[in-house]
């Protein structure tokens, strides 16, 4: 393995992490938005307040980590994204503005109508941002981003691949957050809240499985190289994502949410993990192979370390901070009233 | 180091572009918004849970109420700068690729490393800030408190790193620069402990506890101030206002080392602050003034002063801007206004500093009303001094971004329309600071009228315990039903 694979490696688990840690996050955003009127939705906010307050700021952070070791890594792969999907970024990084914000500012808001000005934006924002990263995402793997950047402004991300990126992204965070936070709630001993969630979210599987469908198809008409490595050196992860999202909705249906819960993240794991093998060796497919995006050696060499001291470091205190959260009692929210 | 004197020839041969790229000034305009917005948060990431560390340790130590009750107020206030501070980072690192695509094609891999650094310290400040918040009555006092401990020095790390790559803009080093322009020999550590980062880091790190410590004491002067001269006022003014002081104190001789570095390795930046058209043996200080037409007008000049401040000498030579090519100038007038606020400022708190603690020697606590509206002046004139000083290096770096070797102009974003994300981004600041101090000051209101700061779910059912029952329970969306009555 070169260096380069090696930071590519860790770069990509960065995003894994991302996907699983951020996507929860946001998704917790759409069973906010969707769970009602101030009273009606106040058991879920809460819920959504108490999975994900301790932890969000952490969740975040592994986009950062992936920013940076993306424009260190592999420089001319981040200039040719950055200057080509100006507008998705500029969208989700609003997105990620407001949304921080307003779950920080809903916190602690003063009264009712601030409070619930501050979660309208947290939560909108909490479902635009996926789906314009994903979008992007759409665009690399329709090779619509040209090597050298500046490529198109509009139809590098609107096509029909981005589409399907960004509304997969939105329906997978979506749906890993609602199996999380029934799981939550049936662990904290509130049935009632894990059944009024249960059928909602066994209604975004179903719908998530129709578009994952119907999205092999845009592939092979618009990302003809991921298609075929998806359905070659990909294909052991390509059926085991599938496997693990639907035993993870057949365990849903019958209540066996901590089952849910590692089957539905296994298959977010694994269709993630296809997705950066069917891509390998292209860090935009069809345009710009790993190798040539890749910055100096002593370079990869230094962030490969770094990685792995990362590793070392962050993986066990996040345990902590996650064991911290998940032991929560229920009247945590206010340790100082 | 490598590559500077080869950087030099290559980079004044270089003609500038004829016509900047449209990205050029809206780039610019973004980047100093949300470094400016951002830098007072970094700062409190810094030098705050330094400031909540001493306070909690104190609670624990003497079974302090008071000071046990500010800390978890800090704490709370942390949680909301932090949370901000964290997305206005993200902005950033978003914006080193939407803005200055030019400069991370070619040095990303040279400047990136501390970066990567500064990503890990970021992610243990905000895992252990999270262990922390969420700590109160889960965690082992002690234990709890030692997880202050990595967040301090997670900020510590992480602002070296940031700054190390500033530093490394204007001076910079890790690689060779081929004839044809290409970077090669790339050597990243070379790059990230540059000459420049360690005292351009003492200097930002020092600052930041001025900043933090100032402004967080000016909140209590001014509940001083307006009668409440009661113990928990007392404390949450003394801790961060000792923190400043020693800052302050500090903060000359930092910022005078890291000026004598620049008559070497910067001299058109250093010519600037010292507002001087033509190279000078036994050079004066220039107080105020402005160069018009090549000439300084207005200016209190004290004999040989400039000499001994920019090399430690009284007939030392200071570097004019006639040594400078007149496209590779900056903006003198600017920086020369900028470096004289930040040092005026920065040496008028030092002096307050002194005066207040000698004062205090004698009478304890008798704080005069003069003494605490200064106090709360501090606050404000310690942000403006940060401000000035960024002002300072960033212009007087200029035309340059990368300090001989690439201009501002290649480095920014060809494409057109920024002026949309610019605007886009005056509007979404000024929204997130108008809400930010909303909700930090009903908090604070809150607090006074002994309720507590979180709403009981977030815009659930709530008990209308407040105000009268039966027009809160009727209106659910009254928006007085969680409020303190009497603070409106």
């Amino acid at each position: 393995m070169s260096a380069v694979d090696v930071v590519a490696a860790i770069l990509f688990l960065g995003i894994l992490a991302y996907a699983l840690f951020g996507g929860a996050d946001f998704g917790s955003g759409f069973w906010d938005l969707t769970a009602g009127d101030a009273d009606a939705g106040a058991p879920v906010r809460t819920l959504v307040d108490r999975s994900i307050g301790p932890v969000w700021e952490a969740n975040h952070v592994w986009l950062i980590f992936v920013l940076v070791f993306l424009w260190t890594g592999f420089p001319r792969g981040f200039t040719a994204i950055v200057t080509t999907a100006s507008l998705p970024l500029a969208f989700a990084l609003v997105g990620i503005v407001l949304r921080g914000a307003g779950f920080a500012f809903r916190k602690f808001a003063s009264t009712l109508a601030g409070a619930r000005a501050f979660g309208i934006v947290f939560a909108l924002s909490s479902v635009t941002t996926p789906f314009f990263l994903g979008a992007v995402v759409g665009g690399v793997v329709a090779g619509r981003i040209p090597a050298d950047g500046y490529g198109d402004r509009w139809t590098s991300w609107t096509g029909p691949p981005s589409l399907l990126g960004g509304t997969i992204a939105v329906l997978t965070c979506a749906y890993l957050a609602g199996v999380f936070l029934i799981a939550d709630a049936s662990r904290s001993g509130d049935t009632e809240l894990a059944e009024q969630l249960r059928r909602r979210v066994l209604a975004v599987a179903i719908v998530t499985g129709i578009v994952v469908s119907g999205g092999v198809i845009v592939l092979h008409h618009y990302a003809r190289t991921i298609f075929d490595a998806l359905l070659a050196r990909a294909v052991v992860l390509v059926v085991l994502s599938a496997v693990a999202g639907a035993a993870s909705a057949v365990a849903v249906s019958r209540r066996a949410y901590q089952f849910a819960r590692f089957a539905a993240a296994g298959a977010v794991t694994a269709v993630v993990a296809g997705w950066g093998v069917a891509q390998y060796p292209w860090m935009l497919v069809d345009e710009l192979r790993l190798d040539d995006a890749a910055g100096a050696h002593a370079t990869l060499v230094a962030l490969a370390v770094v990685g792995a001291i990362a590793v070392m470091i962050v993986v066990p205190s996040l345990g902590w901070l996650f064991r911290l959260a998940s032991h929560t009692p229920s009247n945590a929210a206010h340790p100082e009233s | 180091m490598i590559g500077h004197s080869g950087a030099r020839v290559v980079a004044l041969a270089v003609v500038p572009a004829a016509s900047p790229p449209p990205g050029l000034a809206p780039a610019r305009e973004q980047m100093a918004l949300s470094l400016g917005w951002h830098i007072v948060l970094a700062c409190f990431g810094v030098a705050f849970p330094a400031m909540i560390y001493v306070m909690h340790r104190r609670a624990i130590r003497r079974d302090d109420a008071v000071a046990l009750e500010l800390a978890k107020r800090w704490s709370k206030v942390a949680a909301v700068l932090f949370a901000v501070g964290a997305v206005s980072g993200t902005v950033l690192s978003f914006e080193m690729g939407l803005l200055w695509p030019g400069l991370m094609r070619r040095f990303g891999d040279v400047l990136g490393l501390p970066f990567a650094v500064e990503g890990i310290a970021f992610f243990v400040e905000a895992i252990f800030l999270g262990i922390y918040l969420h700590g109160w009555g889960r965690l082992a006092p002690r234990t709890h408190l030692r997880t202050l401990l990595p967040v301090a020095a997670a900020g510590v790390v992480g602002s070296y790193c940031v700054v190390a790559v500033n530093a490394w803009m204007n001076a910079p080093a890790g690689f060779t620069l081929a004839a044809d322009g290409k970077v090669t020999n790339v050597q990243p550590l070379a790059a990230m402990f540059n000459k420049a980062s360690y005292l351009q880091f003492a200097h930002m790190w020092v600052g930041a506890f001025m900043l933090v410590g100032f402004v967080v004491a000016a909140v209590y002067a001014v509940g001083m101030l307006r009668g409440r001269r009661d113990e928990h006022h007392r404390l949450g003014f003394v801790v961060p206002f000792a923190f400043a002081s020693i800052a302050a104190l500090c903060q000359p001789f930092v910022g005078h080392l890291t000026g004598l570095r620049l008559a070497k390795d910067q001299p058109s930046k250093l010519a600037a602050i010292e507002l001087a058209p033509t190279t000078e043996r036994r050079a004066p200080l220039r107080i105020g003034g402005i160069i018009v037409d090549g000439r300084v007008r207005g200016a209190l000049t004290i004999p040989r002063l400039g000499s001994l401040l920019a090399t430690d000498s009284l007939d030392g030579t200071v570097p004019g801007l006639d040594q400078v090519p007149s496209a590779d100038r900056p903006k003198v007038n600017a920086v020369h206004f900028a470096f004289q606020t930040m040092v005026g400022i920065g040496s008028t708190l030092a002096v307050f500093a002194v005066v207040f603690w000698w004062r205090r020697r004698r009478r304890r606590d008798d704080w005069p009303r003069w003494l605490l509206r200064a106090a709360v002046l501090a606050g404000p004139a310690a942000i403006v001094a940060l401000e000035a000083g960024w002002v300072t290096t960033e212009l007087g770096r200029q035309p340059w971004i990368v300090y001989r070797v690439m201009r501002v102009v290649d480095a920014a974003s060809s494409s057109s329309g920024l002026w949309w994300s610019f605007s886009a981004m005056v509007i979404i600041y000024a929204a997130m600071t108008v809400a930010a101090t909303k909700v930090l000051l009903s908090m604070a209101r809150r607090w006074r009228a002994g309720d507590p700061t979180d709403l009981p779910t977030p815009y659930g059912p709530h008990e209308p315990v407040l105000v009268g029952a039966s027009a809160a329970t009727s209106s659910p969306d009254s928006p007085d039903s969680l409020g303190a009555p009497e603070a409106r």
